[in-house]
This record gives C-alpha cells, sequence and structure tokens, in this order.
C-alpha cells in the first residue's frame, strides 16, 4: 500500500509536546541533507498533494538566516510556515524555529539530524512545541492540508487497524 | 475536534495492558473475571485499567448487576487513529517525494563523480 517507500517511517508523540518522525533513506546523508536544504530540491517533495502548488520555498541556509514555505490548496488558499536557522552542521544537524502562518504566537523548535547507517540515511525530525495545545494544533493543521488525501484510503487504514486488533489474540502481559 | 477527548483516548491507549483489553474485546464483550484471567492480575487492578478505558469512552459496561460485561466503544477509537493517520499520511507521502528525488540525485552524482 505504501508503493516504492525505501523505508518505513515512524512517527511517535515522545511527550505532551513534541512530534518525532524518524526514516531512513536509500542514500547517504550528503545527499538527504542537499535534498532538504536546496529549494529546488525541497519543492519536489514537501508539496506532495495533488492540486496543491508551492508558489514560495526560500531557505537562506544560515545561522540567523530565515526559511519561508508557502503552499496554495486548491481553492488557491494559502497554507504557510516560516521560522529560522539556529543551528547548521552540514550534512549532519539543522536547527530551527517553525511557525505554521496561523499560529504566530506558537512557534516550535525542530532538530533534524542525518545519520549515516552503510550508505543510508537515518533522518529523525524532532518537533519541540511550548505546549500541547500548540502540538496539537500542529497535527491538526496537518490533516487539514492532508484533507486533499482521499478520505477512503485513510478509511481503510482504520478499517485495517480495527480488524487487525480482532484478529490479535490478546498477548499475555506480565504482572 | 475534540481534543479533550483525543487526549483521554491517547492516555487510555499508552498502556500495553489496556490496549490487551481493547484487543480482547474487540472480539466480544467479556466479564471482569473473564478479562483478568489471560492478564495474570488481580480483579481489582483489571477494574482499574478498565476504568481509564471507560473515561475515555473506549469501553461501556452493561447493566446487568451481576456481570456487568465490558464491551468495545470503537468510535473514539478510530477518531483518534485517523487524527494521526492523516498527519502520518502526509509526512509519508513527503518522504515517498523525496525518495524519488534521492534516486534521482544519486543516478546524478554516478555520473558527475562526487566533488569533494
Amino acid at each position: 500500500m505504501a508503493g516504492r517507500s525505501s523505508g518505513k517511517m515512524q512517527l511517535t508523540l515522545p511527550s505532551d509536546t513534541e512530534i518525532l518522525l524518524t526514516r531512513e533513506f536509500d542514500a547517504p546523508p550528503h545527499l538527504v541533507y542537499e535534498a532538504s536544504t536546496k529549494p529546488e530540491h525541497v519543492r519536489r517533495w514537501w508539496c506532495c498533494m495533488e492540486g496543491f502548488t508551492m508558489p514560495i520555498c526560500e531557505i537562506d541556509l544560515r545561522v540567523g538566516g530565515a526559511w519561508r514555505y508557502v503552499m496554495l490548496d486548491p481553492e488557491g488558499r494559502e497554507v504557510g510556515f516560516h521560522g529560522e536557522y539556529k543551528e547548521i552542521v552540514p550534512n549532519e544537524r539543522i536547527v530551527h524555529t517553525e511557525i505554521f502562518d496561523p499560529f504566530p504566537q506558537a512557534p516550535t523548535l525542530v532538530t533534524v539530524t542525518f545519520e549515516a547507517r552503510g550508505g543510508k540515511t537515518l533522518l529523525r525530525s524532532l518537533q519541540q512545541c511550548a505546549s500541547k495545545e500548540a502540538r496539537d494544533a500542529i497535527i491538526e493543521s496537518g490533516m487539514e492540508h492532508g484533507a486533499a488525501i482521499a478520505w477512503d484510503r485513510l478509511e481503510a487504514v482504520a478499517g485495517e487497524l480495527a480488524s487487525g486488533a480482532a484478529r490479535t489474540p490478546a498477548p499475555a502481559v506480565g504482572g | 475536534m475534540n481534543t479533550d477527548r483525543l487526549d483521554a483516548t491517547f492516555a487510555a491507549l499508552a498502556d500495553p495492558t489496556r490496549r490487551a483489553i481493547l484487543a480482547r474485546l474487540a472480539k466480544g464483550e467479556a466479564t471482569v473475571t473473564e478479562l483478568a484471567e489471560p492478564f495474570h492480575m488481580s480483579q481489582p487492578a483489571i477494574s482499574k485499567h478498565l476504568k481509564v478505558l471507560e473515561r475515555a469512552g473506549l469501553v461501556s459496561r452493561g447493566r446487568d448487576a451481576q456481570r456487568r460485561p465490558c464491551r468495545l466503544e470503537a468510535a473514539p477509537l478510530r477518531e483518534a487513529t485517523v487524527w494521526l493517520e492523516r498527519y502520518r499520511e502526509l509526512w509519508e507521502r513527503r518522504f515517498q517525494q523525496l525518495d524519488d528525488l534521492l534516486e534521482e540525485l544519486k543516478t546524478k552524482e554516478k555520473r558527475h563523480g562526487r566533488k569533494k
């Protein structure tokens, strides 16, 4: 179902205020880093929903430099994000702030690391929010611009989980 | 979206025993005694977990005063799943497109040779 995905993404909520994404890529860190920091590359993968366009993708890759991504949904509404680079270690680590335009009062801090794994790269992106409400708003914003993604497919995922739960025998859990 | 209820749902799901109780209830209703058995736990311990699940709206109890069977309530579970799943789906799509781009960059690099 996930198509030709080369690695399995993990999405976890390590605490009430954090979101952690982990994913392995079949390319060395310098390429994953390049793909994450050059606008002409970012445009290719970051704006992934059908009917969406990405008119603005600006990256001033230096400490104190700004970045700004703006997508337009199929109705022409802006979905914008921006922030500032706090720490840059080429091919290894980027720390930047991220603000979802509708919530300027709730900046988050994102730490992305690129870890070499024998020719591959383990990418970890940890997003730290000021409050649980802010974190939930981010996840809901994902839902919002993910709305272009067919509902039936998601319903299928939920359905699979539900029937999986029905099939799985209750594991023996140690007291 | 009612985030308070989602919080309760996620908190309830954070515990492996409670997830196992839900998996058992997905197969049909059960009494506390029946639930306690496979977990090697005391009934009061199971009852405590059930209270958390009840508060999250994930489990309801029957009226029968003697047995009070527990039943799975799927709606909040579905809501919690869909809530996170859509965010997950968004990033999985992004990363799949990044996979494609990386294939291109690897090919290009191989053709030109990597300059240090």
